[in-house]
């Protein structure tokens, strides 16, 4: 398989949000790039969804909890035919329904607004519980930062989905090595990080989160692994910025919009990918 | 008040399959006969209010209508942006208890002192809060608290409280009504919470003392019942608030809000209550509450001293 639906939705992704970034003067870009392929792959082939039908009750549910990443999430939304991908280029814009941490206001597909770290993955885990009480048998799936694992409600969430073997639930952690200011190492070491899930009863995968057939391997492998008693973590090495060479592993991508030469560059870069 | 709200509890998850009760590992002995008869609606979240709290808001999100149980701050100030995000933006049906209001929990020190709550909460958008006096209150709020649409706050105390309130008027309770006890000319004490009984004995002090003093219960401090203070405003010229709280932001700090958009017939407001500080006072409830001035005679003096000018 060559993937051409992930690796083409995942190129979009990043093109929409150069853009919409670039408009809106927002930052996150590399936040938004390190996950790209992650959501191309969810969207495209993993996830049981339907844009015509967002309310669908035995939809798999998806919540970003690293909100700041939310433009990558209209992106996706939008190339799956959620809402038009006209309405992307409001992003950020004064009246737009399509703020700079993912809401869910008046926006088909997003479960749950989030933006404050640390709260996605709690209200995803509070879903799955409620999914095993209802008897449901659809999945809820999480993507968390590096750097929201610092919070401890992530850790009080691990405790808990193990506590209750919340064995549909699916969170994928965006490891791209760089937080706000600088490394995840030079700030609160998480390695050995999959071994930490693992102690809290977890079932690890730990894959190359651009690598597309890695990504499918490992959702594959997480989804068998529903209904056996553990919550799921995939832990995805992935690069900050990846896609845009001079973003690629720069703390300064985190906040910095891209414009005038830099934009023109990040563009042609991205153009040169395209499937 | 505690006993009353379980037993509502039960009667309400008798009646909604989807009520589901959540704990912060706390309710040794009082929720066990909810855990007992529903099993799979009572999930024990350990000592995780944050956590706990946005978990409560997906299980919303889901059509599930949480109670999220704990006692002092631990399930409002401990976790009070996940209330603000998670709960209160996402508009769900998530219902917050508090055992411990005020000084209920006098002798543990201020970490168990819940006397800034109603001052959070009150502040967010959407979040409407209850505090009863009594047992017959906490009844009559319970079917309201459980079933109204949104997230609710519920500050109670422990049990043992005088019942002061009348089931007859308490029935068919409305969320955001005042609860008349007794009419006067001179002044109203306006009260939330368990320290009506101070309201009432500083009252009949008054009265000994030739003043006609009137007494009301706001078992709803948001939304606020303006229509009854705007009447109050219209009689008297002077209204007490009483709470075992800070007078910063919390009831008497609505009241003054209310009553400072008034047009006309204003009256003066001077809140009774924690004076912007923290106990580090060691002693049980009454103890603490007469230390602050909040017990019938200390009231009773307070009210006496701005009736003759003196404060």
């Amino acid at each position: 398989m060559s993937f051409e639906k992930s690796r083409d939705l995942s190129y979009r992704v990043r093109r929409h949000t150069l853009d919409m970034t670039s408009r809106g003067g927002t930052a996150h870009i590399g936040s938004i790039f390190s996950m790209a392929d992650i959501i191309a792959v969810l969207y495209a082939d993993v996830m049981c969804h339907d844009p015509h039908n967002p309310q669908m009750p035995e939809r798999d549910r998806m919540i970003l909890s690293k909100g700041h990443a939310g433009a990558g999430i209209y992106a996706v939304l939008a190339e799956c035919g959620y809402f038009p991908t006209e309405e992307l280029m409001t992003h950020c814009q004064n009246g737009s329904r399509l703020s700079g941490h993912v809401s869910h206001k008046g926006v088909p597909g997003v479960e749950a607004s989030t933006g404050s770290l640390g709260q996605g993955m709690p209200m995803a885990m509070g879903m799955a519980m409620a999914a095993k009480m209802n008897g449901q048998g659809h999945t809820v799936f999480c993507i968390i930062g590096d750097g929201e694992c610092d919070e401890g409600a992530i850790w009080e969430s691990a405790l808990i989905a193990n506590q209750y073997r919340l064995d549909n639930f699916i969170v994928t952690i965006d490891f791209n090595k760089i937080q706000s200011l600088t490394s995840v190492e030079n700030t609160i070491q998480l390695e050995p990080l999959d071994q930490k899930w693992a102690t809290f009863g977890w079932h690890v995968i730990r894959v190359d989160g651009h690598d597309h057939a890695a990504l499918h391997a490992a959702y594959a492998e997480a989804l068998a692994a529903r209904g056996k008693g553990k919550p799921i973590v995939i832990v995805a090495d992935t690069v900050k910025g990846k896609g845009v060479s001079f973003m690629e592993n720069d703390v300064l991508w985190h906040y910095r919009t891209a414009r005038g030469d830099e934009f023109n560059a990040a563009v042609k870069e991205l153009e040169a990918q395209q499937p | 008040m505690r006993d009353t709200f379980t037993r509502c509890l039960e009667q309400e998850a008798a009646r909604n399959p989807d009520l589901v009760l959540v704990t912060g590992d706390l309710g040794f002995g009082v929720l066990f006969p909810f855990m007992k008869a529903y099993p799979n609606r009572f999930i024990n979240a350990g000592i995780s209010e944050q956590a706990m709290m946005s978990m409560a808001a997906g299980m919303a999100l889901e059509g599930k209508t949480v109670v999220v149980y704990s006692i002092g701050n631990f399930p409002t100030l401990r976790c009070l942006e996940q209330i603000r995000n998670c709960c209160a933006y996402h508009e769900v049906k998530v219902k917050i208890v508090c055992v411990g209001a005020g000084f209920v929990y006098g002798t543990l020190g201020m970490t168990h002192h819940a006397t800034e709550d109603m001052s959070a909460l009150r502040l967010l958008p959407g979040v409407t809060v209850y505090a009863p006096a009594d047992a017959v209150q906490t009844e009559a709020v319970m079917q309201r608290f459980l079933t109204e649409p949104g997230v609710a706050y519920l500050r109670i105390g422990r049990g043992g409280e005088p019942v002061l309130s009348d089931p007859d008027t308490l029935a068919g309770y409305q969320t955001g009504k005042a609860v008349p006890y007794q009419d006067g000319t001179d002044a109203y004490i306006l009260t939330a919470g368990g320290i009506l009984p101070s309201a009432v004995g500083a009252a009949k002090l008054l009265a000994e003392a030739g003043y006609s003093i009137g007494v009301a219960s706001f078992p709803t401090v948001k939304p606020m019942d303006e229509a009854y203070l705007a009447e109050l405003c219209g009689k008297v010229k002077v209204l007490i608030t009483l709470e075992e709280h800070t007078i910063v932001g919390g009831f008497g700090g609505a009241v003054c809000e209310a009553v400072s958009g008034f047009a006309d017939n204003r009256a003066r407001v001077v809140r009774l209550g924690m004076r912007d500080v923290y106990s580090s006072i060691v002693g049980n409830q009454e103890y603490l509450v007469k230390h602050y001035g909040l017990d019938s005679a200390s009231v009773a003096a307070s009210v006496q001293a701005v009736l003759e000018g003196k404060a």
